[in-house]
C-alpha cells in the first residue's frame, strides 16, 4: 500500500492572530508553526496505522519553502517513511493542489490522505481539487476509514448525520476527528527522522486563481452587560427588545 | 451576469438554500438554481420568491456523490453561461466546490460571509473565525461558498418555472452503504439559536436542564470539546476550532470557560450570553450578556422566564 499524506503548516492554535504591511500579510512575528492538526492527528496517524497492518510506505508531501522543513521532520519523527517538499510558496489552494497533483501523477499512490482543512485558511479545498485533477473519487470529512483489499469503507459526516460509504482504490480522503488518535514522537523517531529521505522538487508553472487582498480582525465586543442571576426576566427582555434575537 | 446557485433539495428546502438563492439575487439579475434530489416541483418553484429566475432539476441523482454533482453543476453552468456559482458552505459544498473549481478553472472562495464588495472582493472567515480576509479572484469564473446564517432570506418575487434537466451525471464512484440521520433535530450549523454547555454541568445526567431551555427556545444544543471527548455528548455537537464552527443569532454558553479554541468556533455568533460560576472566566470578555451564577439555579429560572415570555403574546 503506497500512501501519500499531504501536510501543511499552520500557526499554533494559541497564536495571536495579527497582520502587517497595511493588513495585507499575516504577522509571523513570534508565531510558532506546527503541522496542521488535522493533517497530523488524523491523516498521518491513520496512514501509519494502515501501514502497520498492511505493510507499505507512507510518503508526506508539502508545498513550502526551506523554513518548513521543521514540520516535515516532525511528521517523519511521528513515523512517515520519506518526505517530498515542493519548493514554492503555497499561494492558494488551487496552486498547491496542482503542484501535488503533478507530483502524484508520476508516483501512483493507492491512497491520498489530507486533513479536513487547515486551521488558518479553513478552505477545505485542497483534497477535492487534487481528486478532480487526478480524476479520482474523493470522500470528504471522513471520520473512520478501513481497507479490505482494494475497497475502502468510510464513515463521513453529511448534513445533519453520518453516512457509510464504499469506494475503490485509488482514492482521495480528507480526514476529520475520530479517524485516529494523536501520536507523540518518541526519541527514536526523532533521531530516525534526521536521516529519512527528503526530496526537494521544483514547482511547475501554475497561476493561482485567488489571492487574499486584505485582512481584518473582528471588532472586540463592547463591555459585557452583567445580569442579576435572580432576574432572568430581564435577560429575556433584553434578548427580545435590545438584541432582537428572540 | 449569469448566476448559478446549487442547492441540495433532498428532504426538502433548507433555510440555507433560501439564503444562497437570496445571495445570488443580490449579485445578479439572472439567477438559475440547479438541484438534484427529491423535492417536488411546487416546492422548487417557490424558490422564485427568493430571486430564482428558473430552477433546473435532475431527478436521476439521489445520493451525495461528489463526482456526479460536479458533472451536474458543470453541465448547468455551461447551459446557462454562468460566471458565478454559489453554494452554501455545507458538507456537500466542501466535497463538490473544489472539484468544480478545477473542472471550470474557476477561483473558489470558501466561507464567504457577505456579498462581493464594489471591487468584487469577497469577505471570508479565516484563522478559524479569529480574522476576516478579503479574497480576490483572478479567473473569469468564480465559485462562492457562503457560510450559513450570513445572509437573511428575502422574498422579492414570485414562483418561477421548474425544468427537468439532464446533467449527464455518469456513474457513481461512491457506493452508499448506510445513512444515519437523527430525526427532527435542527442541524447545528443552520440553527439560529444555540444552547451550549460544558464541564460546568458536572455530569451528563444534568443535561435535561440544557435541553429544557433549548426546547423552550426552539434552539439546537451544542457542547464544548472536553464534554464530547469524555463522551457526555455526541461529537457532532462539539463546537469550536476542531469541531463545528457556527454563527447563530444567539449563542448561550453554560459552564464553558471560553478557551481560545472554543471561541474560534462561535465568535461569529451575533449575540453571546455566558452563564458561569466563575466571574473571571475568559468567556465573559467575548460575551454580550453575562450571568455569574450557578447553572443549576439559573437554567430553570431562565427556562421559566422564556416560557412566560412565549405565553404572553410572543
Amino acid at each position: 500500500m503506497k500512501i501519500l499524506v499531504c501536510i501543511s503548516k499552520s500557526p499554533d492554535t494559541t497564536s495571536k492572530i495579527a497582520f502587517t504591511d497595511n493588513n495585507t500579510k499575516f504577522d509571523e512575528n513570534g508565531v510558532q508553526y506546527i503541522v496542521n492538526p488535522y493533517d497530523e492527528w488524523y491523516a498521518l496517524v491513520r496512514a501509519l496505522e494502515i501501514k502497520e497492518t498492511l505493510g507499505g510506505n507512507v510518503t508526506i508531501v508539502t508545498v513550502g519553502l526551506a523554513a518548513d522543513e521543521a514540520i516535515i521532520r516532525k511528521a517523519l519523527a511521528i513515523g512517515a517513511d520519506n518526505a517530498v517538499r515542493i519548493d514554492a510558496e503555497p499561494s492558494d489552494a488551487f496552486y498547491t493542489a496542482m503542484q501535488i497533483s503533478n507530483y502524484a501523477k508520476s508516483n501512483e499512490f493507492d491512497l491520498i490522505l489530507t486533513g479536513k482543512e487547515t486551521i488558518n485558511y479553513n478552505g477545505s479545498q485542497l483534497a477535492g481539487m487534487l481528486a478532480e485533477s487526478l480524476d479520482l473519487p474523493f470522500v470528504s470529512l471522513a471520520t473512520k476509514l478501513d481497507i479490505n483489499g482494494t475497497t475502502l469503507t468510510l464513515e463521513r459526516e453529511i448534513v445533519g448525520g453520518l453516512q457509510i460509504e464504499e469506494v475503490t482504490l485509488p482514492a482521495v480522503v480528507s480526514c476529520a476527528k475520530g479517524m485516529a488518535e494523536q501520536r507523540i514522537p518518541n526519541m527514536r523517531g526523532i533521531m530516525a527522522a534526521r536521516t529519512k529521505p527528503l526530496q526537494i522538487i521544483a514547482p511547475v508553472a501554475i497561476e493561482p486563481l485567488t489571492s487574499y487582498v486584505t485582512y481584518s480582525i473582528p471588532n472586540s465586543k463592547t463591555a459585557c452587560k452583567m445580569i442579576d442571576p435572580m432576574n432572568m426576566d430581564e435577560l429575556v427582555e433584553l434578548l427580545h427588545n435590545e438584541a432582537k434575537v428572540i | 451576469m449569469s448566476i448559478l446557485v446549487y442547492i441540495n433539495s433532498n428532504g426538502g428546502i433548507h433555510k440555507s438554500a433560501l439564503e444562497v438563492v437570496t445571495y445570488g439575487k443580490k449579485i445578479g439579475e439572472n439567477v438559475t438554481v440547479i438541484t438534484s434530489g427529491s423535492a417536488d416541483t411546487s416546492t422548487l418553484s417557490s424558490l422564485g420568491k427568493y430571486g430564482a429566475t428558473k430552477v433546473l432539476v435532475d431527478r436521476s441523482l439521489q445520493n451525495d456523490d461528489a463526482q456526479q454533482i460536479t458533472r451536474l453543476i458543470a453541465a448547468a453552468a455551461e447551459k446557462t453561461s454562468a460566471t458565478t456559482i454559489v453554494f452554501s458552505q455545507d458538507i456537500t459544498a466542501k466535497a463538490v466546490a473544489p472539484r468544480l473549481s478545477v473542472r471550470l478553472n474557476a477561483g473558489l472562495i470558501s466561507g464567504a460571509i457577505d456579498i462581493p464588495s464594489s471591487d468584487g472582493n469577497v469577505k471570508v472567515n479565516v484563522f478559524s473565525g479569529k480574522a476576516f480576509g478579503s479574497v480576490h479572484v483572478h479567473s473569469s469564473k468564480q465559485i462562492i461558498s457562503v457560510l450559513p446564517n450570513s445572509i437573511q432570506p428575502e422574498i422579492t418575487g414570485s414562483d418561477c418555472t421548474v425544468e427537468e434537466f439532464d446533467g449527464n451525471i455518469g456513474a457513481a464512484s461512491i457506493k452508499v452503504i448506510d445513512t444515519k440521520k437523527p430525526e427532527g433535530e435542527i442541524p447545528l450549523p443552520e440553527a439560529e439559536l444555540v444552547v451550549s454547555a460544558g464541564r460546568g454541568m458536572k455530569a451528563p445526567e444534568n443535561w435535561h436542564l440544557v435541553e429544557a431551555l433549548a426546547n423552550e427556545l426552539g434552539a439546537a444544543t451544542a457542547c464544548s470539546r472536553p464534554v464530547a471527548d469524555i463522551g457526555w455528548r455526541p461529537h457532532h455537537e462539539h463546537v469550536g476550532q476542531t469541531g463545528v464552527a457556527i454563527r447563530p443569532n444567539l449563542y448561550i454558553a453554560i459552564g464553558i470557560s471560553g478557551a481560545i479554541q472554543h471561541l474560534a468556533g462561535v465568535n461569529g455568533s451575533k449575540v453571546i450570553v455566558v452563564i458561569n460560576t466563575d466571574a473571571e472566566a475568559p468567556f465573559f470578555k467575548a460575551a454580550d450578556y453575562g450571568i455569574v451564577g450557578d447553572a443549576f439555579e439559573v437554567l430553570p429560572r431562565l427556562t421559566e422566564a422564556v416560557k412566560k415570555f412565549h405565553a404572553t403574546s410572543h
